[in-house]
């Protein structure tokens, strides 16, 4: 059942970004293009959306658990580091050389569209490439100068 | 195309965050499409059928939307081929090494009203837009 319930969330959420034409990168670039013809639909799109999560999480948070799942998944860090806000500000120029971030990128596959199709595999090489130098040991031989 | 359209934003936006809330409530998870993608990457036997089905029904949600309007893909991509696999590149692992996109940090976790998400989500709108600037107005200009 709760992989019936991911379906039919991730369909209303592909279905939300195609209405709202957030698949669409020269609707997204011409919200990050502020000196331009500058169009604040995105803003809006983050608007409807945030208004239903803030009120609506703090209800599903007061569960003690999911309707089918073993607890609630949860980031528990609060404080800032260097990967956090090096690793945003890496994909926000990614972002803003294309128009497309990851949820638009793959909503989008379905029209089959060559350069959206190498723009989503560059982004899984991208990420296989993060995770692999960013996993414990895998810098850390330089990083303790063992040699 | 319609310069601005609040309405089927702010339309499109609610049903994202009903989105959002159907998988906390069902499945305790957030709807952070970078994440729930990346793990795929190294997929679990009990991990894999919920990305995938969130996965499939993100395209098959965006295809239904397509249909009703008649089929037209609404997409101007006018990058070039070297431009999208950079873009690409750097939206994989700044999304991976950042834990969290637009979705996740943006939608979900200012929901949560997370700083980390805050902090995240202004850092990477600040950069986009930067990086817009440069491509359009400083080397394009």
């Amino acid at each position: 059942m709760g992989v019936l319930a991911a379906l039919i969330s991730g369909t209303i959420f592909g279905f939300g970004l195609a209405l709202s034409q957030m698949i669409d990168p020269a609707k997204v670039l011409g919200f990050l293009d502020i000196a331009g013809v500058w169009d604040p639909t995105l803003a809006f799109v983050m608007a409807g959306a945030v208004a239903v999560t803030m009120i609506s999480f703090r209800f599903v948070l007061k569960r003690d658990l999911p309707v089918w799942g073993d607890r609630f998944f949860l980031p528990t860090r609060s404080d800032l580091d260097a990967r956090l806000l090096g690793g945003a500000a890496v994909f926000g120029v990614g972002w803003g050389l294309v128009g497309y971030c990851p949820g638009p990128a793959l909503a989008s596959l379905v029209y089959a569209l060559p350069q959206t199709v190498v723009f989503v595999i560059a982004m899984l090489v991208g990420a296989a490439l993060a995770r692999a130098s960013l996993t414990p040991g895998a810098l850390r031989p330089a990083a303790t100068g063992t040699g | 195309m319609e310069p601005f359209t609040p309405v089927s934003a702010l339309a499109g936006g609610a049903l994202i965050g009903v989105a959002a809330t159907i998988l906390l409530y069902t499945n305790g998870r957030i709807a952070g499409v970078s994440g729930i993608l990346y793990g795929l990457l190294s997929p679990t036997r009990t991990d894999a059928p919920w990305r995938l089905a969130f996965v499939v029904g993100l395209i098959g949600g965006a295809g239904l939307f397509g249909v009703l309007m008649g089929g037209n893909a609404p997409i101007a991509i006018t990058s070039s081929w070297p431009l999208l696999i950079g873009g690409g590149l750097l939206v994989g692992a700044g999304t991976l090494a950042g834990q969290g996109c637009t979705s996740g940090h943006g939608v979900c976790g200012i929901g949560r009203l997370s700083t980390r998400s805050m902090v995240a989500t202004a850092t990477f709108m600040v950069t986009a837009a930067v990086t817009v600037f440069v491509v359009r107005h400083v080397v394009g200009a």
